[in-house]
């Protein structure tokens, strides 16, 4: 078997910019000093008339977008979902939110995977944050196929959108031949009827990992790749929950508020089974290789193995 | 400045006032205080200097103001209602569930150009709109109102850094330096002065307006304001809370309190007595 390629989605986040750039010609990038960790410095290196770096000043840069956006441009504001979602989240929600301006935030460095740098930069609060936004848009990538198709995607969408990158080289799983990204629209990546597991971003690989090793021992468990939180796709989760019965989440978030919260509060409503979720518990994180850090933090496919076989009594 | 200009301007920055005052009397909240030291100021850009055209008021060309300092929106929605952008009826709606005058500043009403009144904020999407103009070449300004209050947030000086490092000689933002804040003297709250030589540190061009209800004094700062290149203008202007009512003027108390019938008749009658003044 081949082995499969990685690549950080920042990295493939970077790329589409640039690779779109000519197409859009109204795009423009904002960075806050981050621009070699959150790869729009390969936009800059190709762009420089169209990247504006703002300094370590995160809430004016959201303002600074939200006016580019009132006046017809096409502005992605770029840095680490912490300072993203977290410090400028009042500006991100009253400057860009409510007058519902077309500004695109390409928050990268999320979630526990960022490592080493510890608590202070692990941002596991950003999904939940930004989807209480009324008519924000957040999407999840989980590979660099789906994070470039998210990206073009959000380009043609009118309004405000989140995207949320990692710092760490994610396995390839997505097929660019075949891949088609439909904002709004999970994706089923493995039918089942057992259980379903539901996940997002960097964990739909450990979910897709999971259910391969659960189908060996007798366990038929169905996959659905969330890339979109906000617009949930009820349809797929509601009738998942009906053919299946039972529903475990996995983010690299906190288990507050993000994909989880997001499902139960859908199938609460529309199709009552039981969720069970899987992500960071109310704690912070710590320092630590990333890799590590998610086999801790209980983000790997065999954490999701033994849940979905605790919940299923087996 | 020509005498019929000027005399015409102070019977408008009245109507405005009398605006201010429908609007908070109807509400029964919002801030007359802050509304009414902007209102010659708004006067002067709405009808002497802004290219606005309310019968289009999403032109690309347009110049374009944002009111950072959003809890005065009377005094700008009474100033939009004076040059035609919506009835002068929808002030009596001001604050009223359904009524599209919101508390502060959205941009679905015509003739706002950006959601504002969370404090801080509106500076910095002006000077996102400067550098589009910048970016396309275009041939509009940007105004922006900030309180002196408002400058105590750090998200100000962020974009303050931001516009003198962009060049944007488009954008220029006015200071309502009225000295008073919620809980009392700006220089006893937690002082932001000198304001002036904090922007001129930060790069701005700054100009000093010591009355900013003399219409020859604010005409002289924006003939400056325009001669600037390469860096933004920062207009400083001395100005009084409550302007124009005479039991409203530098009182703290006016901040946040909308008048009662009795208040409003009488400040109703201070400012048409003013206006027929102006008209005989």
């Amino acid at each position: 078997m081949a082995e499969i390629k990685k690549k950080a989605t920042r990295e493939s986040y970077g790329e589409a910019l640039t690779e779109l750039a000519e197409q859009y010609p109204n795009l423009v990038v904002l960075d806050a000093d981050l621009a070699a960790a959150t790869k729009t410095g390969i936009f800059k290196k190709a762009y420089p008339e169209r990247f504006f770096d703002c300094g370590i000043a995160e809430e004016n840069m959201m303002g600074v977008a939200a006016g580019l956006a009132a006046a017809g441009m096409l502005p992605f504001a770029s840095t680490f979902a912490m300072f993203a979602a977290g410090r400028a989240y009042e500006i991100v929600r009253n400057s860009i939110g409510y007058p519902h301006l077309n500004v695109k935030i390409g928050a990268t460095h999320a979630g526990i995977s960022v490592g080493e740098d510890g608590a202070t930069h692990q941002c596991n609060e950003d999904i939940a944050l930004m989807r209480t936004i009324p008519g924000m848009t957040v999407i999840v990538p989980s590979d660099d196929i789906e994070a470039k198709a998210a990206v073009k995607a959000a380009l043609d969408h009118d309004g405000p959108v989140y995207m949320r990158f990692g710092r760490l080289a994610a396995p390839i799983l997505n097929d660019p031949a075949t891949y088609k990204f439909e904002l709004g629209k999970g994706i089923t990546l493995r039918d089942g009827k057992d259980i379903t597991i539901v996940a997002t971003g960097l964990m739909v690989g450990e979910a897709a990992a999971a259910a391969e090793q659960l189908a060996a021992e007798g366990i038929d468990a169905r996959v659905l790749n969330i890339h979109t939180i906000k617009p949930l796709d009820e349809e797929l989760i509601v009738k998942a929950a009906q053919e299946t019965g039972r529903i475990v989440t996995v983010e690299e978030h906190s288990i507050i508020g993000g994909l989880g919260s997001a499902v139960c509060d859908c199938v609460s409503a529309k199709c009552p089974v039981p969720v069970t979720k899987i992500g960071v518990n109310d704690e912070f994180g710590h320092s630590g290789p990333a890799v590590d850090l998610l086999k801790e933090f209980g983000l790997s496919a065999e954490n999701i193995v033994a849940t979905v076989k605790k919940v299923l009594g087996k | 400045m020509d005498e019929t200009i000027k005399k015409s301007l102070q019977k408008t920055a009245c109507q405005v006032r009398m605006g201010v005052l429908t609007g908070t009397f109807h509400a029964k909240s919002g801030h007359p205080g802050g509304s009414l030291s902007i209102a010659d100021l708004l006067t002067y850009l709405y009808c002497a200097k802004m290219h606005v055209d309310p019968k289009h008021p999403d032109m690309p060309d347009r110049d374009r103001l944002v009111l950072s300092k959003g809890h005065t929106a009377p005094a700008l929605y009474a100033i939009l209602a004076e040059r035609g952008f919506f009835d002068k009826k929808e002030l009596e709606s001001l604050r009223h569930i359904g009524a599209m005058l919101q508390g502060h500043p959205c941009i679905h009403t015509p003739g706002v150009d950006m959601s504002s009144g969370s404090l801080g904020q509106g500076i910095s999407a002006a000077c996102g709109m400067a550098l589009a103009g910048k970016v396309k070449s275009a041939s509009y300004h940007v105004y922006t109102i900030l309180g002196d209050g408002e400058i105590e947030e750090g998200q100000v000086w962020e974009a303050a850094m931001f516009a003198a490092h962009y060049g944007l000689d488009n954008l220029t933002a006015i200071v309502d330096n009225n000295g008073l804040q919620i809980d009392g003297k700006i220089t006893e709250v937690c002082s932001p002065e000198p304001i002036d030589e904090k922007f001129r540190a930060f790069g701005w061009h700054v100009i000093v307006v010591n009355d900013a209800h003399d219409f020859d004094q604010i005409e002289a700062a924006f003939n400056e304001a325009e001669t600037i290149t390469g860096k933004p203008v920062a207009i400083i202007q001395k100005s009084v809370k409550g302007k124009g009512v005479s039991f409203m003027e530098n009182q703290v108390g006016w901040h946040g309190s909308a008048p009662n019938a009795e208040q409003y008749e009488q400040a109703m009658n201070e400012l048409k007595a003013a206006l027929a003044e102006l008209e005989a």
